[in-house]
């Protein structure tokens, strides 16, 4: 087991992938000879070449379908889009294309597509670099969504995804390249479906994903240390498919729900997780479910107010009291 | 050529043309939904051009407008038909519809009908090519007024930076449905918007079959010999509207009438008249001959299958293939 930042982890994965397979290929802009935006592709490009490792034009639509071209007839592409802001003009390709071909072929064509992508925000970079974008892919029939919210993760699920025959977006997050965490040293594949219990609880059930697990965790170890409440800590991952069972399996133990995202409420992640609960397990609940989750305006640059629109964890500690009463 | 190789091109043109007639009786009949777009007139571009690739082999993908495309490419009538009365034995079974013919046994990727979205798909066929090292190519085959969506520069700066193994085939109709290229484009000559992109380009008749081919030819060779793309703009005209819902109207009667005048089978049946390789007879003939298997089996094949089963409505949204252990 050795201690990997989040790109590390990315990295540790293409190289493997590639060396593995010829036919897996990684494409983006600025991926190969600068070695990737966040260097999750450092190194590559001196070790496959140019043909596997593929300096792209700023034309984010064509390369995706470029890759869902390549994918379609056998080979296996890693396409980065740098900023998830500009996976809008992507969306074409992405959900015209990658995410129907298989269902529209009556199952004759595969997609083994992967595109890996940044969202979140990071630090004042204005509302057109600030985007969290996943209720936008994971309405799309057809497509898998992810989102790694640790090293382990960002290495085990880009393994997966590229062994997948479906077409998978997988969601990182722009502050958390540097993240560290422990990866172990043998290969191994996080599950594409599924929700993983980070922290085990009694009292309420925290569901986050990607950078708002960290929040939650955060959050569930004051609550324990100050307040005395018991949280569990549930990382959704799987956006698409949710994992309805495993969602419901919590609130049968903990009775409450509070489901946080770094996206703002409407059509969101929390609304599907609300949703999910009524349908799965309402006579289970004590407590009417709540969202935390970022105010419902594009992000602005100022500091002060652009802190303001994201939640954090002490949110998410004002949230637990208020639904306990503590 | 030799005699017998052109009697089959033109029944192959000829069964085109009988095919697309019989899918917009089915239509009226409703025995076909949805958009329905036939290639009456345009039969010696996808002819001619397929006649000089690899099918089977090559990579083929187009737009909307796929049915002739996808038989030159080897695909069954009999599972064209199914698919557009949407039954299971369908090429597509029943999900796909006219517009989303499949048949990657014989490398036909494809229908699609957002206007554009299939450049980049082969350029990435190329792409796959490229890295196992074969002498296949990709072939795509879209309208000129798909030359004015992003996706036609990007993958053109793409594959000629990449030398990517494309063919790109325009197919010029004068016509994006209603508006006259020249309402919508400023350089109608769309074999000239590639020079930019250090493509090399050619332009020629799309009415005459043998001029197709030796377009076809060349541009072919080409691709497979210096593995860098070409696009071959062919001049064509559509008989009928663009779809089931559109009668035409903004053509003029003169312009229709000069343009049938250059019918490709008219063309190509009066060469082999005159050139005593058919006759009269042998023509009428091989028409009764075409439309009897049209309706006989094609036609009777898809109306006899069975429709999809409703239970079976999830499948393919995810592969099935057997365990994948990264899933759970
Ligand atoms: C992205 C997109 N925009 C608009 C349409 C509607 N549409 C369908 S066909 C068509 C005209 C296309 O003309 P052209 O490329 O010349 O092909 P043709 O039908 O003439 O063969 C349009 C506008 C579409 N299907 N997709
Ligand atoms: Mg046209």
């Amino acid at each position: 087991m050795a201690e990997m930042m989040y790109w590390q982890g990315i990295l540790r994965a293409h190289d493997e992938e590639m060396a593995r397979d010829p036919l897996v290929f990684a494409m983006g802009e600025d991926i190969g000879v600068a070695g990737g935006t966040y260097k999750a592709t450092s190194g590559l490009f001196a070790k496959y070449g140019e043909q596997r490792v593929i300096d792209t034009p700023i034309s984010e639509n064509s390369y995706t379908g470029i890759g869902v071209g390549a994918a379609m007839v056998g080979a296996r592409p890693i396409v980065e889009i740098m900023s998830v802001n500009f996976a809008w003009l992507a969306m074409d390709q992405l959900m015209n294309n990658a995410a129907k071909i298989h269902y529209m072929s009556g199952g004759r064509i595969r997609c083994p597509f992967v595109m890996r992508v940044p969202g979140g925000t990071a630090h004042q970079l204005g509302a057109q670099h600030s985007a969290r974008m996943e209720k936008v892919f994971m309405g799309i029939s057809g497509l898998r969504v992810v989102t790694p919210a640790t090293p382990r993760d960002a290495y085990g699920l880009l393994k997966s995804a590229v062994r997948c025959d479906d077409p998978v977006v997988i969601i990182e997050h722009e502050s958390m390249y540097n993240l560290k965490g422990e990866i172990p040293d043998t290969e191994f594949f996080t599950p594409l479906e599924g929700v993983e219990v980070m922290r085990q609880g009694k009292d309420v059930s925290i569901f986050a994903y990607n950078i708002s697990v960290h929040w939650a965790l955060d959050a569930a170890q004051k609550l324990a240390q100050e307040h005395g409440i018991d949280a569990e800590v549930i990382d959704l991952r799987a956006l698409k498919p949710m994992d309805r069972a495993g969602i419901a399996a919590s609130v049968r133990k903990t009775h409450r729900a509070i489901v946080v995202e770094e996206d703002e409420a409407p059509v969101g992640v929390g609304s599907e997780v609300m949703a999910i609960l009524n349908e799965e397990c309402f006579f289970e609940l004590d407590a009417a479910p709540v969202r935390v989750h970022a105010l419902d305006v594009p992000i602005p640059y100022n500091r002060r107010l652009e802190k303001a629109a994201i939640p954090n964890a002490g949110d998410v500690v004002a949230a637990v009291r208020k639904m306990l009463g503590r | 050529m030799d005699a017998t190789d052109q009697k089959r091109l033109l029944r192959e043109m000829l069964f085109a043309r009988r095919f697309e007639e019989r899918c917009a009786e089915a239509y009226h009949e409703r025995q076909i939904g949805g958009f329905l777009h036939l290639y009456p007139g345009e039969e010696a571009c996808a002819i001619g051009v397929l006649e000089k690739a690899r099918t089977g082999s090559d990579y083929v993908v187009t737009g909307y407008r796929d049915h002739i495309h996808a038989l030159k490419s080897g695909m069954n009538p009999k599972a064209l038909m199914a698919e557009l009365f949407g039954k299971e034995a369908g090429c597509s079974k029943g999900r796909g519809g006219s517009m989303h013919l499949f048949d990657p046994d014989v490398r036909f990727m494809g229908g699609y009908a957002l206007v554009g979205g299939p450049f980049p798909l082969a350029a990435g066929f190329a792409k796959t090519i490229q890295l196992r090292g074969g002498d296949e190519i990709s072939i795509c085959f879209l309208g000129d007024g798909a030359n004015n969506q992003g996706t036609f520069h990007e993958t053109m700066n793409m594959a000629s930076l990449w030398n990517l193994p494309v063919l790109f085939v325009c197919e010029n109709n004068l016509y994006g449905i209603g508006t006259a290229i020249e309402r919508s484009t400023v350089e109608i000559n769309q074999y000239k918007r590639v020079a930019p992109y250090g493509i090399e380009a050619a332009q020629c008749d799309g009415q005459d079959i043998d001029v197709v081919m030796a377009h076809a030819e060349k541009a072919v060779q080409h691709v497979r010999e210096k593995r860098k793309p070409y696009f071959l703009e062919l001049m064509t005209y559509r008989l009928r509207g663009h779809s089931m819902s559109d009668s035409g109207a903004y053509r003029s009667k003169e312009e229709v009438e000069e343009w049938a005048q250059r019918d490709p089978i008219g063309i190509y049946k009066r060469r082999l008249l005159d050139a005593g390789v058919v006759s009269e007879d042998e023509f009428h003939a091989m028409d009764k001959a075409i439309q009897d298997e049209i309706e006989n089996e094609v036609v009777r094949f898809a109306a006899e299958s069975p429709e999809p089963r409703v239970e079976d409505i999830a499948r393919y949204v995810y592969t099935e293939g057997g365990k994948q252990p990264w899933l759970k």
